[in-house]
Formats: C-alpha cells, sequence, structure tokens
C-alpha cells in the first residue's frame, strides 16, 4: 500500500510512518544540496531568516540537470544524503521535518530525527528520468548563481519515495540488509535440509 | 598517413555524451532486467522496478536517465598512422563535451578548482586517455562518471603474499564500504598490477568492456565469477535496501607489476552504466 503524504508534513503523520513504508508525496518541496545546505546554515548562523518557510518543510536532497524547453525540470534524481548530515540538526531545530535523498545517514542524525520527530525518505537514486515526471513546477527560490545548486521550490504530485529512517530511531539502510542475509540463510539452510 | 579533421572528433563526442546520457546499451539493460526476474526481496524489487521505467523513460528524450550526468571521461584509441589536421586534439574534445552537454540539456558538474570550487559552465575539461596503437583508425569510448559510485571507489598497494585473497578481501570491502551510496546495483571495475597510478587506470578500462563479457585469462575469469558471488553475499541489494543482486558484473584488467608490489583498485559504477563508442 502507498500512503499519500501532503506537504508540509504535520507533525503527528511524521512521527507515524514506519521504515519501509511506500509513499507519494504532494504539494511543496524545496531541493537543496552541499552549497544551499551551507548557505542556510551561514544565514541562521548570523540570525538572519530563511528564503523559505522551513516549518514542517520537506528538503529534496537534488541538483536537477536544466529542463528542456516546454518541461519544467530535466533529470531530478536524488544525491547521496550523508554530504548533508553536518547540516541537518540545525535544520531540524527550525522545524524541518523530512528529507528525500539517497543512502544512509550518520547514527548523528538517525537520533536528531528521532528527537525532532522528524524523518527521512529514500528515492531511487539514478531514477532521473522517473521522478521528474512527478514534478509540476520548479521555481528558484534563492541563489541562481549556484546553478544546479541553487534553492528551489518544486510542486510534486505523487513523487515516490520510502521511508528510510522514522521517527522511532528505525533505520532501513541498516535493517533492510541484516534482514534479507538473515533470511538467505535461512532459505539456505532450508535447501541443505532439502538435500 | 590517413587523415582526420579534429572536427569529427568533436562531433563524435558530443554526439556520445548525449547519446550515453539518455540511452543504456541493450546487453546492459538486459542483464539488468534479469536482476529484477531473479530478485526476491521486496524491498529491491520497486527500486529494479523504477530503474527498468526510468530507462524507458530517458530513452524516450525527456530527460536523462541521471541527473549526475558526469565528469566526461573520454578514452581514445589512436592509430599511429593517423595524421589529425585542424586544430588540437585536446581542444577538440573539450568543445565535443561543450556542445554534447549543451545540446542534451546535461548537468555541468565540473568545478575549476577543487578548494575554490568555481564551476566552469561547460562541464569541461574531459578527463581525455589517449592510447597510440597501431594502424590508422580511431576508437573513442565516452564515459559519463557520476561523483556517487566515484566517490566510494578505492586503490591499495597489497603486498604479493596477500595473493588472491587479499584481492578478493579488498574489492568485497570496497562494495561493503560503499553500500547504499554507490547506487547498487554496481558495475565493479578492478585493475590490478602496473604501478601505483596504473591500477586506477585499470579499474576504470574495465567499466567499458561489454556487458557479459569474461576476461580472457581463465584464472582472472574465475576470479571475477568469485568476487562477484561473494560481493552479492553481502545482500546489499538495489538501492541498499537489502536484495540478492548488489553487483550485476566484476570486470577485471592486470597488467605485468614489480616483483615487490601489487596495487590493486576498484572502480565502482552505479546502475546508471553508461558507456558510449564510436569508431572514426
Amino acid at each position: 500500500m502507498v500512503l499519500r503524504l501532503n506537504t508540509p508534513l504535520d507533525g503527528e503523520t511524521a512521527r507515524e510512518l514506519r521504515i519501509g513504508d511506500r509513499v507519494e508525496l504532494f504539494g511543496d518541496i524545496y531541493a537543496a544540496r552541499d552549497a544551499a545546505h551551507k548557505r542556510m546554515v551561514e544565514l541562521l548562523a548570523v540570525g538572519e531568516d530563511l528564503p523559505f518557510d522551513i516549518r514542517g518543510a520537506v528538503i529534496y536532497y537534488v541538483g536537477p540537470t536544466p529542463p528542456r524547453p516546454g518541461r519544467p525540470i530535466g533529470a531530478a534524481g536524488p544525491t547521496t544524503s550523508s554530504r548533508m548530515d553536518p547540516y541537518t540538526e540545525t535544520l531540524l531545530e527550525r522545524g524541518l521535518r523530512g528529507m528525500i535523498g539517497k543512502g544512509p545517514r550518520s547514527q548523528d542524525v538517525v537520533q536528531a530525527l528521532a528527537r525532532h520527530g522528524a524523518v527521512y525518505f529514500a528515492a531511487t537514486g539514478g531514477a532521473g528520468a522517473l521522478l521528474a515526471d512527478t514534478i509540476v513546477e520548479s521555481e528558484v527560490v534563492a541563489w541562481p548563481e549556484l546553478g544546479p545548486e541553487a534553492l528551489r521550490r518544486f510542486s510534486v504530485e505523487g513523487f515516490p519515495a520510502v521511508v528510510a529512517v522514522d521517527a522511532a530511531g528505525g533505520d532501513l539502510y541498516r535493517i533492510g540488509p541484516e534482514r534479507y542475509r538473515a533470511r538467505d540463510k535461512v532459505l539456505k539452510m532450508g535447501d541443505d535440509t532439502r538435500e | 598517413m590517413r587523415r582526420i579533421e579534429v572536427d569529427r572528433i568533436t562531433e563524435a563526442v558530443a554526439h556520445l555524451a548525449t547519446e550515453s546520457n539518455y540511452r543504456l546499451d541493450g546487453d546492459y539493460l538486459a542483464t539488468l532486467r534479469r536482476a529484477l526476474d531473479e530478485e526476491d526481496s521486496p524491498d529491491a524489487l520497486p527500486v529494479l522496478r523504477d530503474l527498468m521505467e526510468n530507462a524507458g523513460l530517458a530513452a524516450e528524450g525527456g530527460a536523462p536517465l541521471c541527473q549526475d550526468t558526469g565528469v566526461a571521461v573520454v578514452f581514445l584509441e589512436l592509430g599511429q598512422e593517423v595524421n589529425l589536421v585542424g586544430g588540437d586534439l585536446r581542444g577538440a574534445v573539450d568543445e565535443g563535451v561543450r556542445r554534447g552537454y549543451r545540446q542534451g540539456y546535461l548537468r555541468n558538474s565540473v568545478v575549476r578548482d577543487p578548494l575554490l570550487r568555481e564551476n566552469t559552465g561547460d562541464n569541461t575539461p574531459a578527463v581525455l586517455h589517449v592510447d597510440m596503437v597501431p594502424g590508422d583508425g580511431l576508437t573513442i569510448w565516452f564515459l559519463p562518471k557520476g561523483a556517487g559510485s566515484e566517490n566510494m571507489s578505492r586503490s591499495a598497494m597489497l603486498r604479493p603474499a596477500d595473493g588472491r585473497r587479499g584481492v578478493m578481501d579488498f574489492v568485497v570491502d570496497a562494495v561493503r564500504l560503499a553500500g547504499a551510496s554507490a547506487c547498487p546495483p554496481l558495475v565493479v571495475g578492478v585493475g590490478i598490477g602496473g604501478t601505483f597510478d596504473m591500477a586506477p587506470l585499470l579499474a576504470k578500462k574495465a567499466l567499458l568492456r561489454p556487458s557479459g563479457s569474461a576476461n580472457p585469462a581463465e584464472h582472472i575469469a574465475a576470479l571475477e565469477r568469485d568476487m562477484l558471488a561473494e560481493v552479492n553475499r553481502l545482500g546489499i541489494g538495489a538501492g541498499g535496501f537489502g536484495g540478492r543482486t548488489t553487483a550485476l558484473a566484476v570486470n577485471v584488467l592486470t597488467q605485468p607489476c614489480h616483483i615487490a608490489s601489487l596495487p590493486v583498485a576498484v572502480n565502482l559504477q552505479c546502475h546508471a552504466h553508461r558507456v558510449g563508442k564510436i569508431e572514426v
């Protein structure tokens, strides 16, 4: 079953999500990667406001390709999330409630998500064309000089993702492969018995 | 001597840049399809289905396969009886990259200075490797290399006594450490031998090998099979959520080396395994 989620995410919904849940996102999400994260954290450090309302927001770690004429965006798959780990808690403190990326997060981030009742979604890495198909609108919110790293607002309809780290401390990147290896072992033992 | 205008190299590189970023090789796609058919993990299956659907959508031309359209890695096999005219080779290749990335709506992902990090704005320069070979042929390979998998690649100088087992452990460990971040299912390029600089180059060249090919030396082909089996026992799976296929292939290239050395390198390639080739 696929859960339909609207953004901004409300606190209760975020806390109820569990790893492995498949979701489709509807509404606005914010595209930001390395350079935009650095700038956001620098703004906050000098007491300035962010260029968008981060309360309940979902940030998508992505640096898209330029759009063909007539399209809102080019390929737009997730980038490796761990590079954003150092910035994450600062943003969670300001009300960030969801992130979309690929690959595991640090233990610090996993614990911070639990403290703040936030959730980390994984989108399929490398599925840039497929994911772009759910982005119906794109606008640069800040820092156009960063090119593919500019801060963008995407309007999405049915953006597919899976809950990879939940607000209860569950981590699909750790548990998933462990579970598969354990099951694989049981299956192989079953084969041995039959022989 | 055979005269080749360098403009033809520019055109070929521009074509390959666009083509390889939108369309996966048919044999490679068949390998991916087989991984989907054989997968039994409910967490990996949706990822593999996404990848097949993504390949179809990209081939229709709306958007590239992946937003990381890579650093342009270009390999040239240049016959020594070829006379290049009309400009310099490096300039011709970079012009091809510039054109291809603009015409194909590809992402500019290169910074001029590794510390100052200002984008060059046209994805140049290419990483260019030229091999002089006998004859009057010219073959161009184009490998748009994304950073997700490149960042998880590794090399080491092992001791000769570490031998086959040592090489095997190093490769499997590289894949384990890369985990989900390199975008599995992977193609694993391995270079063994040469010198400190040569092993990683062999590992990258190993990625150019056609899908389904094996190293011609039987003991190396056996090593490839054993490495693939061991890598897939890691259970990382497509997307890193647990599954049967962590790697689709392990390609090994070897070269003679010093009596005291055993260089080894692993160049990981994500499932968006984009390789283009043209003979000019």
